[in-house]
């Protein structure tokens, strides 16, 4: 279970960072949802991974997963939606304005056209 | 009056002057004086208890971890230095009133005066280095506004940039010398500090700590060889001049000096840098200042010269060298404030500072040539003069100095710096006031109204007084003196006298007076010489110093920081993998303890669903919309994954999201092309390929190894879980955590996630205010559009299911506390109910049923939270602190009411306000000129593009 979880962040990274590291902006924003799943696992497994106790407290039970992690990744999720959203905007914002969706700026205004 | 009070009322009061700008520039100066006017006799209550030899103190701790505490000390050193900085900024206000036209903005002009009183008033009452450290960077700070007060002007910018660069740069290293003082005496507190001479001046790092702090003081007072700043800053208004460089911002060098004095000096090390420092500035900002047409440039180097004599008698390291310095820095503040208000009087009269366009002014001007005269004559030292007396006593003490073994040096030095020093004094009132009127003034010269001589005025009887009279102020010199000196060395002077009988220092006074007579008669000549004669220009040095840093920063920063930010995410992820190698090659690692658990069949089977939808994301990142539905089985997958290994609030959350977030990116999509063209070279393409395996790797053997070891330190999870019921009332620990443990954090990121929004909404209208506009009406969609905008069963469906899926997100927020679920998951059950009917029933049939606005949701939702947080003072507990009770309400079952659910309703709004702001937001961009919203549901678009015609446009 464990080599499947570290495997899949290791995964979900390599993804992450290769999307991030492309010239327009949507695959860099896909790239950033990727890394964010990694990063909110990888958080996740720092509470070491239990199954089927869930932190649900309930009476003759003593084993219970860790809960500050969860918690943590919880607002990171809702968070991490605020950044995607924010992020989406301003791309959208400078794609409407210069009708480019590079994440450089371009040396010349013709540049891109030669290069697509 | 409390010393907080004292140090706070200046900045204060500096929120005042900004919003009396309109109701005139009397009211503005009055409320400027009125705030220093009671800090000032504020002050004043506190003398009895210094002249009784008590240390005033106040005490608030603030960091007491990193020994930064909130302590202010108040003796006759500070109660000296405060007085001359209090008393006179209110003959500086009084005199900047009437000195600064009716084009300047007054209002700014006194935020600025007040903001470095107040940094200056903290320096001298501070008792802790490290916040003396904090108002020390304030002076320089506020003394960079002061100077460049007239931004229209080049050299106003230029001084300002210059005082802040060579003062900022002392006071770097001074923190450094601070620190090390700390570290060795074990106390940031200068009380403490001020008691440990002998372990300081033992320590090795005794050398490096003296000569850090030196340079912090010799910037901030224009010691030799960091004179240079001074002058330049003389394009300020005059009374920015008149006020930092007679009594505050240059003395707090000289301050720090005489603070630092028992336990710094004493010592050869001491001795030698700061007498000669001190020496050399004192004899060439003479010889300098007799050469400058300015009446300003003239003052400023006069006032570079008498900091060095200050500091010359401060290294001396005696007893009798710190009373001297004493009570010169009380007679220079006097007759040099005086002096540079005349100066200000000249050039706001005659339109020229220029010594040589002036001359004769005695005749037009009497106050102004009384004023300036006594005062110049006091500097010049001439007998029955404040001046004299402080002169004679840095001549004496001179005579005794020894330094580089020789007797001669420092006296013949002292009379040198004298004589320069007469001679200017000498030039100042002759060729400005004295000689034949003139006919050429640029504008006839007359003495202006009382408000302008009077500030300078009263400094002159100051002068005169202590002059004739020096028992008057003996008792409180002396004072000062001794907290200066503290246990260091032994005071044997008793009194300030007139005459001293005929003594050497007499002499040497004589010598001075008569030389500098000597050199104004022979001043055209020399001045000739003096031009003639090549010299380094500090400007010009200074200048190219700052380029020659600007170009190394620029040729170190261009390569890495090109603008490109592809190249930034490509050197941050490599430094993190070269962090996370280093940090692994270099520690321990210990051995495993953990068992791996067995992966049934299912686990595999999403892994590989997860790892086959990320692979197929990457290969096919090109067509969009298909990367679309890729990362949402990502996502799922990710949900699916925390079911399974015990998180339902987290599954539940992912999954909500990830329904909003493949929203949003689809309305994203609407305006971006639909492919990304093939750019990247191959080799790119393999490079960034095997920089994200060489992450993807480290990450994996970071997650492998540390799930397989135990933490280091025991978590604190288990207190979590043991006080979860008891402390909190539910049992969903993870939402007891998030709406009470840590109510604290959820509240801090609701407000973000609020501002992300806002931010949202202000980025759309900025986008439909501006030029985009246009193009966003007249855009034609790349996809052929349905004609049937609003599918009649998607309508009726949507509608029908809005109740129920109200009733689950209510049940989700109410079970919240004890099942899986709570605010944050409601919230965003709730958003996607009401983003079906916007996607349904189209964007203006949903606005129009809308009651209240997105930003008020999200207002209210921080608002609720706050209040809860808030409503546990009036209980006299901390913020936040929550309580709960269970409630039998027949027919119903016993159920719990707690103020976190309150917190958690602010969640709620917080959350579905924010979704919604966002995604309507983006919604608002999709509206265009040529297809009205209909008012009706269930409508037909006849305008629709015929699907055989129109072919499927691809992106740019």
């Amino acid at each position: 279970m464990e080599l499947l979880v570290a495997s899949a962040i290791g995964v979900l990274t390599t993804a992450g960072i290769y999307l991030v590291l492309r010239l327009r902006t949507f695959p860099v924003i896909l790239g950033m949802s990727l890394l964010t799943y990694a990063v909110n696992i990888f958080l996740f497994a720092s509470g070491r991974l239990t199954i089927g106790a869930p932190p649900i407290l309930q009476d003759g039970v003593t084993t219970y997963t860790d809960p500050v992690p969860q918690a943590l990744v919880l607002t990171a999720i809702v968070i991490s939606f605020g950044m995607t959203a924010v992020v989406v905007m301003i791309s959208l914002g400078a794609y409407l304005g210069s009708d480019d969706d590079h994440v450089d700026d371009q040396p010349e205004a013709t540049g891109s056209e030669e290069r697509s | 009056m409390s010393l907080f009070l004292v140090v706070a009322l200046p900045f204060f009061g500096a929120l005042l002057p900004g919003m009396m700008n309109s109701a005139g520039r009397s009211a503005c100066a009055g409320v400027t004086f009125t705030v220093s006017l009671m800090a000032f006799v504020g002050l004043l209550t506190n003398l009895p208890a210094v002249m009784a030899g008590e240390v005033v103190t106040a005490r608030v701790d603030w960091m007491p971890l990193l020994g930064l505490n909130f302590t202010l000390m108040l003796d006759g050193l500070g109660f000296f230095f405060a007085l001359l900085i209090l008393g006179i900024g209110l003959l500086i206000i009084t005199y900047g009133r009437h000195y600064l036209s009716r084009n300047d903005n007054m209002g700014e002009f006194f935020t600025y005066l007040l903001l470095f009183q107040g940094a200056m008033v903290g320096i001298v009452l501070s008792d802790n280095v490290l916040l003396l450290l904090v108002f020390w960077e304030l002076t320089s700070l506020s003394s960079f506004l002061l100077i460049g007060y007239w931004k229209h002007l080049p050299e106003g910018r230029q001084g300002a940039r210059m005082a802040l660069a060579v003062t900022g740069m002392g006071g770097l290293a001074m923190v450094g010398g601070m620190l090390i003082l700390g570290q060795i005496v074990g106390s940031y507190d200068l009380s403490v500090i001020l008691q440990n001479r002998e372990a300081i001046q033992a320590d090795p790092l005794y050398v490096p700590a003296l000569v850090l702090i030196l340079l912090g003081c010799f910037t901030k007072s224009a010691q030799f060889p960091f004179h240079f700043w001074l002058p330049h800053a003389m394009a300020a208004p005059t009374p920015v001049s008149a006020y930092l460089h007679s009594a505050t911002m240059v003395k707090a060098g000289i301050f720090l000096m005489a603070r630092m004095w028992p336990v710094l000096s004493g010592t050869p090390e001491w001795f030698v840098i700061v007498t000669s420092a001190g020496l050399v500035t004192m004899v060439l900002g003479a010889v300098i200042a007799l050469f400058k047409h300015d009446l300003k440039a003239l003052l400023a180097f006069s006032t570079v010269s008498h900091l060095g004599l200050i500091t010359m008698l401060l290294g001396t390291g005696t007893a009798f060298g710190a009373l001297a310095a004493v009570f010169h820095i009380l007679n220079h503040a006097t007759f040099k404030a005086a002096l540079f208000m005349s100066a200000g009087i000249v050039d706001h009269e005659a339109h020229t500072r220029d010594i040589r366009r002036l001359g004769g002014l005695r005749r037009l001007m009497p106050i102004t040539f009384a004023i300036a005269s006594l005062a110049a004559l006091s500097m010049a030292g001439i007998p029955l003069l404040n001046g004299f007396l402080s002169k004679e006593m840095m001549l004496e003490e001179a005579h005794h100095t020894v330094l580089f073994g020789s007797h001669w040096l420092v006296p013949v030095m002292a009379t040198l710096g004298s004589l320069f020093s007469a001679a200017y004094c000498f030039r100042f009132i002759g060729h400005t006031f004295l000689g034949p009127v003139r006919d050429d003034y640029p504008h006839k010269p007359h003495d202006p109204g009382a408000g302008m001589w009077m500030p300078p005025a009263i400094l002159v009887v100051l002068v005169v007084v202590i002059g004739v009279a020096p028992f008057l102020v003996q008792d409180f010199v002396f004072m000062v003196a001794k907290s200066v000196i503290g246990d260091a060395a032994e005071l044997k002077t008793k009194y300030i006298k007139i005459w001293h009988g005929l003594v050497p220092a007499l002499y040497m006074s004589i010598i001075a007076v008569v030389g500098g007579l000597v050199l104004v008669r022979t001043h055209a000549p020399l001045q000739k010489l003096w031009e003639t004669t090549p010299r380094p220009e500090a400007k010009v040095i200074f200048e190219a110093i700052v380029e020659g840093a600007a170009r190394m920063a620029q040729a170190l920063i261009h390569p890495l920081h090109n603008g490109s930010f592809t190249r930034y995410a490509m050197i941050g992820v490599i430094a993190m993998i070269a962090a996370g190698y280093h940090a692994w090659a270099t520690g321990t690692v210990a051995a495993p303890v953990r068992e791996l658990q067995v992966a049934g069949p299912v686990p595999i089977a999403g892994w590989a669903m997860l790892v086959a939808a990320t692979v197929g994301l990457v290969a096919m990142h090109r067509h969009r919309l298909l990367s679309l539905i890729l990362i949402g089985i990502v996502g799922l997958m990710v949900s699916i994954g925390f079911v399974y290994l015990s998180a339902p609030d987290l599954a539940m959350t992912q999954f909500t999201v990830e329904v909003v977030t493949i929203i949003l990116l689809l309305l994203a999509l609407n305006f971006l092309p639909n492919r990304t063209p093939v750019e990247s070279t191959v080799p790119r393409r393999i490079r960034d390929g095997v920089v994200a395996v060489a992450g993807g790797l480290a990450t994996f053997g970071l997650a492998y190894h540390y799930m397989l070891r135990e933490a280091v330190t025991t978590p604190i999870s288990e207190f979590h879980l043991a006080n979860s019921y008891k402390g909190g009332g539910g049992t969903n620990v993870v939402n007891v955590i998030l709406v009470d443990f840590r109510g604290f954090d959820t509240y801090g990121e609701i407000i973000v996630l609020g501002i992300a929004a806002l931010l949202i909404f202000a980025l759309t209208e900025t986008l439909l205010n501006g030029p985009v506009r246009r193009r966003l009406l007249n855009r034609v969609p790349d996809q052929p559009r349905s004609g049937d905008m609003h599918p009649m069963m998607m309508v009726v469906l949507t509608r029908v299911i809005m109740p129920v899926v109200l009733l689950v997100g209510f049940y989700i927020f109410m079970r919240g506390h004890n099942e899986p679920g709570g605010g944050f998951i409601a919230g965003l059950i709730v958003s996607i109910a009401v983003v079906m009917q916007y996607m349904a029933s189209g964007f203006t049939w949903t606005s129009a049923r809308l009651r209240y606005p997105y930003h008020g949701v999200i207002g209210a939702g921080v608002l609720v939270a706050g209040f809860t947080g808030i409503g546990s003072w009036f209980v006299a507990k901390p913020f936040l602190t929550s309580d709960f009770t269970y409630v039998r309400i027949p027919p119903f079952h016993k159920f719990e009411l707690a103020t976190a659910a309150l917190f958690d309703l602010g969640v709620f709004l917080a959350v579905v306000g924010a979704v919604m702001l966002s995604l309507e937001s983006f919604s608002r961009l999709a509206r265009r000129a040529d297809t009205p919203e209909s008012e009706y549901p269930m409508d037909i678009d006849p305008s629709r593009d015929d699907p055989d015609t129109a072919k499927m446009k691809e992106g740019v």
